[in-house]
């Protein structure tokens, strides 16, 4: 009698208490991990000679960003970590203060950011231009037009596939003021938004047959793997300028602003070479 | 097809070679998702084991919770970390983002439902009459844990090997909180990305199938000790 009353009491009073234990366990477990959690922030809070580049994708994918860096490191001893974004996500990082310093290419939209007052200094760095490629059967007989505005005006006319990048990017930016420049407006379905970087979005025009606006440096680098022939018309309008912009008082970002307009800067920018393409893809142009 | 097999070759190549770069990205591959599954398993075994015995209210809700997060889309918890993170978020003054710890706690956050999901599952498909005899056998709260994790090993190893599945095959959430920056936080998946954006297809197919291979070798040894501990 009195060993069932026993049993039958440690029935109903341990799944209670094994409860209460089991949540303290868990809840000691979360305690262990969010203390671990801040010792390795502090670890890593140490590196504060860190600096963070938001960048273009073109300058990351043709490998440029590969040979600056490194020899910015070297010089000053600051790390730099590169994000390659387009010029308007890298514009918004800016204004935020999530990046230390911009290379970017959107003339325009960098002169607003610096208005604005969220950019310490602005400096050219360097240039190239943008295309025009499409397939090489020509639709839209790009390959007859005088100059970018003309080509424009015949795709749409043709309503032949455009790419577009469609990402706020520099090169979007761009493609946009041509659209508004040929006086013609893009439209669906023979207009289409990639959403994704130069390199995806060339592809993808390539697998289309649809023209799309790139820079020059990506599509050379890339182009041995693409059927896309370029159509050059090299007009001012087509110029790709690109700047380089402070945003913290970082005293990194104040250096690779000057290395990169430095005269060893520029000459690693003139001297670069893609491993696909023998000649060069940016001309240095800082004043 | 031509491809596919300059990727192979490729593959091999570079594993021949031992790559140094390669080297370094496999190796944080393995480092953040080992770490992550890890810290999963410390959180989530207390937590699936409270919840598939717990009787409570919101206690249906919670293990509702935890299946769906199963289906965490990574960009959104890559999104969500990087948001907490960014210098002007809550926790920007840690300085974590862009490292690897910041990428340890992205795939964190994707491991730890599925680690607590399968841990539930595993605990309540055991024989009921296992916990009530060690209860009987006056076991402390601990040793009845203790035997309920033995008895559902097979399961427990099953959810470490899911979850380290959904962590190192995850692209969306390291490329938010990371960066992809070469030589610091670039792993094999977004090297993948990276060089396919680039238009280096070979490249990109022969780290495709190196990072299967990790993950192949990484359940073998797994699988392994699962298989091991059945006959014990």
């Amino acid at each position: 009698m009195c060993s069932h009353g026993k049993i039958s009491s440690m029935f109903q009073s341990k799944p209670r208490q094994y409860l209460r234990s089991s949540q303290t366990t868990a809840f000691r477990a979360v305690l262990a991990l969010l203390s671990a959690a801040l010792l390795l922030s502090g670890c890593s809070n140490k590196k504060s000679s860190d600096i963070i580049l938001a960048t273009t994708t073109s300058t990351y994918d043709t490998g440029l960003l590969d040979e600056l860096i490194p020899a910015f490191t070297e010089k000053y001893g600051y790390k730099v970590k590169p994000i390659a974004v387009g010029t308007g996500e890298a514009l918004t990082m800016g204004e935020s203060g999530e990046a230390d310093v911009l290379l970017v290419h959107a003339p325009a939209a960098e002169k607003a950011f610096m208005a604005a007052g969220h950019g310490v200094s602005r400096k050219r760095v360097m240039y190239n231009w943008f295309l025009l490629v499409g397939p090489d059967r020509d639709f839209a007989d790009a390959r007859a037009a005088d100059n970018i505005a003309g080509a424009f005006q015949g795709i749409s006319e043709n309503k032949a596939t455009f790419i577009s990048r469609g990402d706020d990017s520099g090169t979007h930016k761009r493609e946009l003021a041509l659209w508004k420049a040929s006086k013609k407006t893009p439209e669906k379905p023979w207009h289409q938004e990639a959403g994704q970087g130069m390199g995806a979005t060339l592809r993808i025009a390539d697998e289309k047959q649809g023209y799309t606006l790139t820079d020059e440096a990506t599509f050379r680098a890339q182009q041995k793997s693409l059927s896309l022939r370029a159509f050059d018309f090299a007009g001012q309008d087509l110029k790709n300028n690109y700047s380089v912009i402070v945003v913290t008082k970082n005293p990194g970002s104040k250096a690779f602003s000057r290395f990169l307009v430095s005269r060893r800067g520029q000459s690693l920018i003139r001297k670069f070479r893609s491993p696909e393409y023998k000649k060069a893809l940016f001309t240095p142009d800082a004043e | 097809m031509e491809l596919l097999l300059k990727g192979l070759y490729r593959a091999l190549d570079m594993l021949t070679s031992a790559d140094p770069e390669l080297v370094t990205i496999l190796w944080l591959s393995l480092k953040v998702s080992v770490g992550a599954v890890v810290l999963a398993l410390a959180i989530g075994l207390p937590i699936g084991t409270w919840l598939a015995l717990g009787r409570f209210r919101g206690q249906r809700f919670l293990v509702a919770l935890a299946n769906a997060g199963m289906g965490l889309p990574p960009v959104v918890v890559g999104l969500t970390v990087a948001v907490l993170l960014w210098r002007s978020g809550p926790l920007g003054s840690w300085g974590l983002l862009y490292t690897p710890t910041a990428m340890v706690l992205a795939q964190l956050v994707i491991a730890l439902p599925i680690v607590i999901a399968l841990t539930i599952s595993a605990i309540q498909s055991l024989d009921p009459r296992i916990r009530l005899e060690a209860m009987s056998l006056g076991a402390s709260t601990i040793q009845m844990v203790s035997v309920l994790w033995r008895e559902a090993r097979l399961g427990i190893m099953a959810a470490a090997m899911a979850g380290f599945g959904g962590a190192i095959s995850e692209v969306g959430a390291v490329l938010m909180v990371g960066g992809n920056i070469r030589g610091q936080t670039r792993v094999m998946t977004t090297a993948i990305v990276t060089e396919t954006r680039m238009g280096h297809f070979d490249i990109a197919i022969a780290l495709g199938i190196l990072l299967l291979l990790l993950v192949f070798l990484a359940n073998l040894v797994l699988t392994y000790l699962q298989q091991r501990q059945r006959y014990d």
